[in-house]
């Protein structure tokens, strides 16, 4: 097997670049979940009133943990699966053309 | 028949269908299930849709299906953030684990950590912590199972004139009846099964949900029958008048002295999270710094123990591939996240229509059983209604209680055929071999943990459970998390987090159960009274025991870094890389070269 030339699979710097692609990916989405999940009992600790606001007899509070957060944690999974399915075939895509690349040499 | 007199008809036939089924549909997928990888991983060829359905009926134990609605209705809105995180935790093990574990293509979390550092060493740690957080998870599945059937024949007369039943026949029947089923057909038996006790389970919990909504008003009024106070002189008029009117349009019974205050209640930071700053004496002002500290706390655990569940986990290794990982993941949390809706309202409705069960003991006597009794209420004006739908629910009690204890068991089977007989002491086993054995170890595991169940009959549920997450969250997580994406870490490193996060947040919580129950422990329950911020660390640890667990593993690491594994690049461009670079394949021979 010839070895392609660029990007090397196996060289350090393509490591990197995909592990750091992946992680700040799942960092992102990981921020926007833990903000919200986190900011809550901040919330409910500084601005009770606020959260006790009623919402077809729920209060605020209640009406977002108990029903509100699950859609919300579905949106992020939904969007984090597109873009790591998207970024795995980038990955693929650009390794494929290295390869094309190095045997047209 | 004598002996099934005073037996509701309804609950009988309900439950004795769900286990029937189980039964059957166990020796039905038996006959399919041939190869040590089909007992092990079910042939790595579960479809998304199936194992979704089946990670999330393994998933929705007996405290998901009963004690959530139970915690709800006697502690309020503190106790929201279980079912929350319960499924939340989902969402990290989605963006941090699950693709590069399953990508790492092993059998056993254990296979994993031997794996991931070369060291047969690692493997024996992590399996004995597999078998330790399984154990936690079982014995209140078993205990669940006891507590529940000799509930639902409580009246039942025997033909010498005994009544009742004892709490050691759930035990039994249950235990027996999974063992049976995972010996037969192991990890793919018990995947047909768990998936069709997810949908009953969600059937049990929403259909008698609407139907009690129909007759007895919906969700947010039964809320807005609480009056809320969030501080003095806050509450306007006409909110408090609606609050009456809709008390008094839903017929809301007259609370009893033990339930909680309906501001308490309702509000955040309640009964649940100040019990150590009210036991010290403070203010309702003064608790809410506790309180807010138990909250983050109880939310770190239980994110972070969802993903640190070796039973979950292993079921990762039955996805085709990554991506169908990843796919899976995303259903189990619709699947899961719909369910949760649920058990709360049943917490909502019973403190407003059924609140003599504040006065009930402790368990399914008393709020943890208001899944099970609430839709009697329908009884008064719709005669058998209430009956069939409270035989519904306590067939979904049954399918929790079962499909739990099969993931669970599994795993711990794994567990010891896998890692244990076939890797350490017989590496050199045929595949055939280890199925044997696989049968073998799923009937001693089982009788294990059925003589488990028969101590923790005076065990809180939830509090058991609670410790399975907090161990997990300290130990599993941490590595899983660091050994996926830091390539630094030593076996060393790894180990000692590991060790110190888990047996210290156990430790921990050990010793306030200790301080409330045991009578030698008297200095320790006074101490506690008066240092409520340590009693309040000691209770929910994951808040210092995580990151005390992370930072180990990083200075022992950097100390020992000579011994990061020589193939790491090469490991973590398997963990990382699409499958579809075929790096995994070339891993496998260039490790078979080398031996």
């Amino acid at each position: 097997m010839q070895p392609p030339e660029k990007p090397d699979i196996h060289s350090e710097a393509f490591l990197h670049m995909l592990m750091r692609r992946q992680l700040r990916l799942s960092i992102a989405c990981a921020t926007t979940f833990l903000v919200t999940l986190l900011g809550l009992p901040l919330l409910n600790y500084f601005a009770p009133e606020l959260m006790a606001t009623r919402i077809f007899g729920f209060t605020l509070t209640w009406l977002i943990v108990g029903i509100l957060f699950f859609p919300l944690v579905w949106i992020i999974s939904f969007v984090f699966i597109r873009r790591s399915i998207a970024l795995e075939e980038a990955e693929v895509d650009e390794v494929a053309r290295g390869n094309a690349s190095a045997e047209r040499k | 028949m004598p002996l099934l007199a005073n037996v509701d008809p309804w609950i009988f036939t309900f439950s004795a269908i769900t286990v029937i089924v189980t039964v059957a549909m166990g020796f039905w997928s038996a006959k399919k299930s041939k190869t040590a990888s089909d007992f092990f991983v079910a042939g790595r060829s579960v479809g998304v849709g199936m194992n979704a359905s089946a990670i999330s009926g393994e998933y929705l134990s007996a405290a998901s299906f009963m004690g959530v609605a139970g915690m709800v209705m006697s502690s309020g809105y503190d106790a929201l953030w279980y079912p929350v995180c319960y499924a939340c935790g989902y969402l990290f093990l989605l963006l941090f684990i699950a693709g590069p574990l399953r990508r790492f293509g092993a059998y056993t979390i254990p296979d994993f950590a031997e794996g991931r550092f070369d060291s047969p060493v690692f493997r024996k740690i992590a399996v004995v912590f597999v078998l330790f957080i399984g154990f936690f998870y079982t014995m209140p599945q078993m205990k669940g199972a006891g507590v529940t059937l000799a509930y639902i024949f409580k009246d039942i007369e025997w033909i010498g004139g005994a009544k009742g039943l004892p709490y050691w026949v759930g035990v039994v029947l249950v235990g027996a009846v999974i063992t049976l089923n995972v010996a037969l057909g192991g990890m793919k038996g018990i995947t047909l099964v768990q998936a069709f006790q997810y949908w009953i389970k969600m059937f049990a919990i929403s259909v008698p949900v609407f139907v009690l909504m129909s007759v007895h008003s919906h969700y947010g009024n039964h809320l807005q029958a609480n009056l809320v106070k969030p501080s003095a002189g806050m509450t306007s008029q006409g909110d408090a008048s609606t609050s009456l009117e809709t008390a008094a349009a839903l017929n809301r019974k007259v609370l009893p002295e033990k339930a909680p205050k309906d501001e308490t209640w309702i509000n955040p930071f309640g009964p649940l999270t100040t019990k150590a700053a009210k036991a010290a004496g403070l203010s309702a002002e003064e608790s809410k710094p506790y309180s807010l500290l138990y909250t983050y706390s109880l939310i770190i655990a239980l994110v972070c123990g969802t993903a640190g569940l070796p039973h979950i986990l292993v079921r990762f290794y039955t996805n085709p591939d990554g991506v169908a990982a990843k796919r899976t993941t995303m259903w189990v949390m619709i699947l899961i996240g719909v369910f949760y809706v649920f058990p709360p309202v049943f917490g909502v409705m019973g403190r407003n229509l059924m609140p003599e069960l504040y006065n009930g003991l402790a368990g399914v006597k008393g709020t943890d059983g208001v899944v099970l009794n609430l839709p009697l209420i329908l009884t008064e004006k719709y005669g058998t209604l209430g009956a069939v739908l409270s035989g519904i629910t306590c067939a979904g009690a049954f399918a929790a209680f079962m499909s739990t204890f099969s993931g669970l068991l599994v795993s711990m089977t794994g567990a010891l055929a896998h890692d244990i007989y076939g890797r350490i002491l017989r590496p050199k086993s045929t595949p055939e071999d280890r199925m044997r054995m696989f049968k073998f170890c799923a009937v001693i595991c089982g009788v294990g943990a059925i003589l488990l169940g028969f101590l923790v009959e005076t065990f809180e549920i939830n509090k058991l459970v609670g410790w399975a997450f907090a161990i997990a969250a300290t130990s599993y997580f941490p590595l899983l998390f660091l050994a996926t994406w830091w390539r630094n870490i030593t076996m060393k490193g790894a180990a000692t987090g590991m060790l110190a996060g888990g047996s210290l947040s156990l430790v921990a919580i050990a010793s306030t159960m200790l301080a409330d129950q045991a009578k030698w422990a008297e200095g320790l329950k006074i101490w506690y009274t008066t240092h409520p911020l340590a009693r309040t660390l000691a209770e929910q640890p994951a808040i210092w025991a995580l990151p005390l667990a992370i930072v180990l593993m990083i200075v022992v690491s950097r100390l020992t870094r000579s011994e990061v594994p020589a193939d790491i690049r090469m490991k973590m461009l398997v963990l990382h890389a699409p499958e579809k670079l075929g790096l995994k394949q070339e891993y496998i021979q260039e490790h078979q070269a080398g031996h």
